[in-house]
């Protein structure tokens, strides 16, 4: 499927809502308000330390918000408990910045392991759509290596194969593409691209890869950390050459940032 | 800014002029030239209370980050006087460097230093910090018990290769060091007993009492340290890994529960063995015992026959319900610790070392509360 032409429905299935996060009472991100749309790739980006991750975990459940709401398909992410909690969880799909895969289990007992606690599926058969997903992601070969014999592109692509194990509606990648070589890098892009193309699944990508937000993004969510909340929401090219605000264009044309007068204040940033 | 290779010396003017002080400086600013032109500068300045600082690096030759630092510092005792300072002739690279070095805030709290909590505030830190953590020992006894309701309702549901690869490193490879400890404290208390025993004429009573001490008290005692040391700092260890590598974190957007799919095979690996490890060293401490009576003059067989007589059934239990509290709490608390680790290189190490610090603390005081119980029960 060629790229960007996907089709996505206008339908808000992620809601964000006068979302803010704190560690230890210290802000690390505020006043974000954002819908994701069924079957897009909606990419968060941001400077490093501008809070993507934070966003992200708190997208997952990991964490609650300090203030405001999230809600997939209506559900408050926070709040949900019990059954609600696990069927939500359920749909989702998580493949972590570092790959946190498990290290006492082969990469192929990775991948089956949510479909032995939610599948009442036989051994075989679990065999042989894990084997299929690591397919998928080219690691055929690597099945029965431990996580730790695996380089870090391949634990990356492992991840995210266990991630799309129960093939979920929603697929939450943390920087998949960061430390890898360009090719694999290339690869990893390509698969969250046919993936949602072929599957429909709607994908959160949390990334600063401009290559790669330019390859697979739909809508990009940028934040930054000098003003600790959204500087823009929009198509990446949209973004890039007609943003209102001049650190987003910088960021996407990666130009340094604008000289300052001598020892003058940089110039505050304005939210969007 | 490029070296120019010029080792010129630095030289430093400060002069009065355009409205305020202007600083001149010539040749090469760098670490080893910092000194004197920081206490030139930044003394005079503070001196005078300059408010307008003019830096005149026209002549500078070499400039790096020790040049960026006394700029910056001019610049705050600058602010600190309610002016500020302006920059003349830095050439362009130079100037860029400045730009992206010196702070908005010329002022900013990051340049005061943090101070050391006072003893009030430390005091009560503290206690907040025993208070959480009582309170998450409160809500984990409450998880695990849970966990284990669970698991005794869902016995397929545990982990089976799991369970038994714990079971082998907490009992099975634990036997040597149980072995050599086991069969030393025999032979320690039955010495340590001969002599004092020996002025009444009673080293006949030395097996009554090691079999006693053994299997009500050191046995499970000794045993729960050891796994506490081998067992709960290696749990400790493992959780910590997993939070630090976001596998917890992996595991909970699964739908999984930590406490059952993690800590439940630890505590039921432990709680199975330990009973095993505490009855073998007690074992091998009386085998240990023996040999010393033998050595003292004793048959085999009046030893053996002294021992069958001191053990009770009732003190033999006791031991091993002991040993089944003592374990719970040393898996329980290696998995909490565990679970607790907080995020840094040295975080797993602070975990193992509380897991295994908590766990002899808390096996010693039950203990005690389990001896003062069977007391009053007349166990």
């Amino acid at each position: 499927m060629s790229e960007k032409q996907r089709v996505t429905s206008d339908d808000a299935i992620i809601e964000v809502r006068n979302f803010r996060a704190a560690y230890s009472g210290k802000t690390v991100v505020e006043n974000l308000n954002f819908a994701v749309r069924r079957g897009e790739i909606f990419v968060i980006a941001g400077g490093s330390g501008c809070g993507k991750s934070t966003v992200l975990k708190h997208l997952i459940g990991l964490y609650e918000p300090a203030e405001g709401t999230i809600h997939v398909e209506g559900i408050d992410v926070a709040a949900a408990e019990g059954e609600e909690r696990r069927r939500l969880l359920r749909k989702f799909g998580v493949a972590f910045q570092s790959g946190a895969l498990f290290g006492n289990m082969s990469v192929l007992e990775n991948v089956r392991l949510p479909m032995e606690e939610f599948t009442a599926l036989s051994n075989q058969q679990m065999d042989m759509i894990a084997i299929a997903k690591l397919k998928m992601v080219n690691l055929e070969g690597a099945a029965q290596k431990l996580p730790s014999e695996l380089s870090g592109g391949m634990q990356k692509r492992a991840a995210i194969a266990r991630a799309m194990a129960l093939d979920p509606e929603f697929v939450f990648l943390d920087e998949p593409s960061a430390g890898l070589d360009p090719i694999t890098s290339a690869d990893v892009d390509q698969l969250i691209v046919d993936l949602n193309g072929l599957l429909g699944m709607t994908f959160v990508v949390v990334t600063h890869e401009l290559a790669s937000i330019f390859k697979i993004a739909d809508r990009v969510l940028v934040l930054d950390a000098a003003v600790k909340t959204m500087v823009g929401l929009d198509e990446p090219e949209k973004l890039r050459d007609s943003s209102p605000n001049p650190w987003v264009r910088s960021f996407f044309k990666r130009e340094p940032s604008a000289a300052k007068a001598p020892g003058a204040a940089p110039e505050k940033r304005k939210s969007a | 800014m490029k070296s120019t290779g010029s080792n010129s010396a630095l030289t430093v003017e400060v002069t009065e002029g355009e409205g305020g002080m202007v600083v001149t400086l010539r040749g090469r600013l760098d670490a080893a030239s910092l000194a004197g032109a920081w206490q030139k500068t930044v003394g005079e300045a503070e001196g005078k209370k300059a408010k307008a600082i003019t830096i005149d690096g026209a002549g500078l030759d070499y400039c790096d980050g020790a040049g960026l630092g006394l700029f910056a510092e001019l610049r705050r005792v600058a602010a600190e006087n309610g002016g500020e300072v302006k920059f003349r002739g830095l050439n362009p690279e130079l100037q860029r460097l400045v730009d992206m070095s010196l702070l908005a805030d010329a002022k900013a709290g990051t340049l005061v230093p943090v101070k050391p909590w006072g003893i009030i505030v430390f005091t009560g830190m503290r206690a907040y910090e025993i208070w959480k953590d009582q309170y998450e020992l409160v809500g984990f006894v409450g998880r695990l018990t849970a966990a284990l309701c669970w698991a005794v309702a869902h016995p397929h549901k545990i982990r089976k290769r799991e369970l038994l690869n714990i079971m082998e490193k907490t009992g099975v490879d634990a036997l040597p060091v149980v072995s050599l400890l086991g069969l030393l404290i025999g032979v320690i208390l039955a010495f340590q007993m001969a002599a004092p025993l020996e002025r009444y004429g009673a080293q006949a009573l030395i097996p009554l009492i090691v079999s006693f001490a053994l299997i009500r008290e050191l046995g499970p005692l000794v045993t729960a340290i050891i796994v506490a040391g081998r067992s709960g700092s290696a749990f400790a260890a493992e959780l910590g890994t997993m939070k630090v590598t976001e596998e917890l974190s992996a595991l909970q957007t699964m739908g999984l529960e930590p406490a059952q799919f993690l800590v439940v095979p630890r505590v039921v690996a432990t709680v199975l063995m330990a009973p095993l490890l505490t009855l073998y060293g007690i074992m091998l401490g009386l085998i240990g015992a023996g040999v010393v009576m033998v050595s003292l003059g004793y048959t085999v067989v009046f030893y053996i026959n002294s021992v069958k007589d001191a053990i009770v059934l009732g003190d033999f239990l006791g031991g091993v319900f002991k040993s089944v509290v003592f374990a719970l709490i040393v898996a329980g608390v290696g998995c909490l610790r565990g679970m607790q680790t907080k995020s840094g290189p040295g975080a797993v190490g602070d975990s193992t070392t509380r897991a295994v610090v908590s766990g002899i603390v808390l096996v010693i005081v039950a203990d005690a509360l389990i001896g003062v119980v069977f007391f009053y029960m007349g166990i």
